[in-house]
């Protein structure tokens, strides 16, 4: 079986799934946002059942459009603190202590290797980089999972994507995945999963890994994943502190994987779920996996990626943009927010201003980032050059606030979408790339390599 | 609100409603279609036809997602997508009929996980979704809320302004303008239920799925 066919057997109390069979699937975590769960409420209401499933397994995350950008947006969010209030969810993250979803759930050791997770959030699938099956749904698929705690769900087939070679320079996850879309399309992994594999893969760090199988959806997956290894277990450590900051030393909850105990061939001994990540989880793929196709790239040849308007698989290496002038930098988001893409920026503008025809923008993903970049001089840095740091929101990625495009106006952006209007004025234009590129746009005015910049 | 196209008919093939999930013939909708005895009422309508990869940004426009109700939605139903795009459609929205069929290409709902975008185009009066294909998410999303939806690999000879018939159950587009026949492939009967219920929680709510019925029983229909 591959990563994602063992997860998904574990979690139906079967020994052997195939590709195409649906089953009937035990949720380990249950997520949703200030969008998305509001209707997942309204649709829990009707059932009348006065309690959900587990209020320990399911997080509700206000993070769209919060700071509450305008009175219906404070209504949506208000439903989301009162539902939490209401069934005593325990993690429900309140403005000041929250941060966008996919960057707050692990940073805070929510997620395990070998867990399943079910997010009203097509940017759910983010998880699989610590090995985890994550897959984003609806609003009524979440709701019924508020009240049984399971899910259906066809196995996907998987396609497994080979990386090899050494990486280029300002090159990261960002690229290797807007890369990969642009050469298998925007549909080219159509309900399928995705594993991401090769010696490139264990060159990168989590962050790289997150922004990979964060964009898995937008080739059409249904999850992106990548096998744990010591960088996961190195992560895992990692936020087990964080926890103890940030959650005021919450016991990670035994009951979060219901002492699931996995097989042994799958975990050889204790439930992954309640150990500490490391390369010996054996959540790994079978030899004998089958796959519905393997396609190798050779790292070393792909440059910084540029995907144009209006999909993310309209993509260029960054020496065959040519002259794009900008009027927007923007640096945050599930798939490029964290502490490592901040660095990188800062890396870039350090010393430099903003161009004077731009508004560079940068939001930490989660307020954990934001204290990092406040300690690590990061902050001061992006204010010097000339750009804004904001609060964490998913804020303009999505047109939601906090630099929305007008009518003509050009963004270069780390986030994940670039369809006709996303962000903003239907005749406004997104443009994806990873933060070294952003940054150096943002000096220049206009799309740059990162040498150009420095 | 667009009327359901499917009563809520019973289903009499046996081992629908108490096999298991893994009973192959379960997922095999065509096998098992002949079998499935639906009171049915025909989805015809008007075609409007849009092209490839419509995403969720262009169904619903996100500043439209600040509030839930679907009729407030439906008002924004297909106005992020740009004038290029829309094809023949420009009046979309303005003009539709409550029953009418939309027709698209490849990855219809691709995009995000907004359930705000089958919801807009369910209160907006279409009948049914037709697409080359569909992304996974909008998928399970207009199943969950008993949108009707067929995959039909011969969507793009499907012209705007054609009136077409659909009988869901056993996956047949009558194309009454073009006198021509598409057979696609029918859901797998779980799912035909779902939309039959007029959505998941309905389902649910009648102790038909997901456990209400029996907590400690694995035989549901999922």
């Amino acid at each position: 079986m591959t990563i994602t066919e063992k997860i998904l057997a574990v979690h139906s109390s079967r020994k052997k799934v195939q590709p195409d069979e649906f089953i009937e699937a035990s949720v380990d975590l249950a997520l949703g946002n200030d969008i998305t769960a509001p209707i997942a409420i309204k649709e829990f209401e009707k059932l009348g059942m006065g309690k959900v499933f587990n209020r320990n397994r399911i997080a509700l995350v206000p993070d769209h459009f919060v700071p509450n950008k305008d009175v219906e947006s404070a209504g949506q969010a208000k439903i989301l603190r009162d539902f939490a209030r209401r069934y005593k969810i325990k993690y429900y993250f309140e403005v000041g202590r929250m941060g966008i979803e996919h960057a707050l759930l692990p940073e805070i050791g929510l997620i395990k290797p070998g867990n399943l997770v079910i997010g009203a959030d097509s940017h759910t699938c983010t998880y699989g980089a610590l090995g985890a099956f994550s897959t984003g749904v609806g609003s009524t698929d979440l709701a019924a999972v508020f009240a049984t705690g399971k899910i259906w769900l066809k196995v996907p087939q998987t396609l497994k994507f080979i990386y090899y070679g050494k990486l280029k320079k300002w090159v990261g996850g960002k690229d290797l995945i807007l890369h990969t879309i642009g050469d298998i399309g925007v549909d080219g992994a159509l309900y399928c999963a995705m594993e991401f594999t090769g010696d490139a893969i264990s060159q990168i760090g989590m962050s790289d890994r997150f922004a990979m199988c964060n964009m898995a959806i937008e080739a059409g997956a249904k999850n992106g994943i990548i096998e744990p290894d010591e960088i996961t277990s190195g992560f895992a450590n990692v936020t087990q502190t964080f926890r103890s900051a940030v959650c005021g030393g919450r016991v990670y909850s035994a009951g979060l994987c219901g002492g699931r105990v996995y097989s042994a061939g799958l975990c050889g001994g204790p439930p992954a779920c309640l150990r500490q990540a490391d390369g010996g989880t054996g959540i790994k793929a079978d030899k004998n996996a089958k796959y519905k196709k393997v396609i190798e790239y050779d790292v070393s040849k792909i440059e910084p990626q540029v995907a144009f308007p209006s999909l993310p698989s309209n993509c260029k290496p960054i020496s065959k943009v040519g002259n794009v002038r900008i009027d927007q930098a923007f640096i945050g988001s599930c798939t490029n927010g964290r502490i490592e893409d901040l660095r990188i920026a800062a890396k870039v503008l350090a010393g430099h201003k903003v161009h004077p025809d731009i508004r560079l923008i940068i939001i930490p993903a989660t307020q954990q980032v934001y204290l990092s970049a406040l300690k690590e001089g990061l902050v001061e840095i992006f204010v010097v050059a000339g750009g804004v740091v904001s609060t964490p929101s998913c804020g303009p990625c999505l047109g939601g606030h906090m630099g929305v495009l007008a009518a003509g106006e050009r963004c270069i952006a780390t986030t994940n979408r670039n369809f006709k209007g996303r962000m903003g004025d239907l005749k406004s234009e997104v443009y994806l790339a990873n933060p070294a590129v952003v940054a150096a746009s943002a000096i220049k005015g206009r799309i740059s390599s990162p040498e150009e910049a420095l | 609100m667009a009327e359901l196209a499917l009563r809520s008919g019973r289903v009499s093939a046996p081992g629908l409603c108490s096999g298991r999930v893994s009973a192959p013939g379960l997922c095999s909708g065509r096998a098992r279609s002949a079998e499935v005895k639906m009171s049915l009422r025909q989805i015809k309508g008007k075609v409007w036809k849009f092209g490839d990869n419509v995403n969720t940004d262009e169904i619903i426009p996100a500043k439209y997602l600040n509030v839930s109700d679907d009729k407030e939605l439906a008002k924004h139903c297909m106005t992020g997508i740009s004038e290029s795009r829309r094809g023949d459609d420009k009046q979309f929205g303005k003009k539709i009929s409550k029953g009418d069929v939309i027709v698209a290409g490849e990855n219809f709902g691709c995009g995000s996980s907004r359930e705000h975008a089958p919801l807009a185009i369910k209160a907006a009066g279409i009948s049914c979704v037709i697409a080359s294909s569909f992304a996974r998410i909008f998928f399970r999303n207009s199943i969950n809320i008993g949108l009707p939806i067929l995959e039909c690999k011969n969507a793009a000879r499907i012209h705007s302004g054609d009136i077409v018939k659909i009988d869901l159950a056993n996956g047949i587009i009558d194309n009454l303008t073009q006198k021509k026949i598409h057979r696609t492939s029918p859901f797998p009967s779980f799912m035909q239920e779902i939309v039959n219920a007029g959505g998941l929680m309905k389902k649910i709510k009648k102790g038909t799925g997901y456990f209400l019925k029996d907590k400690k029983s694995s035989l549901s229909p999922f």
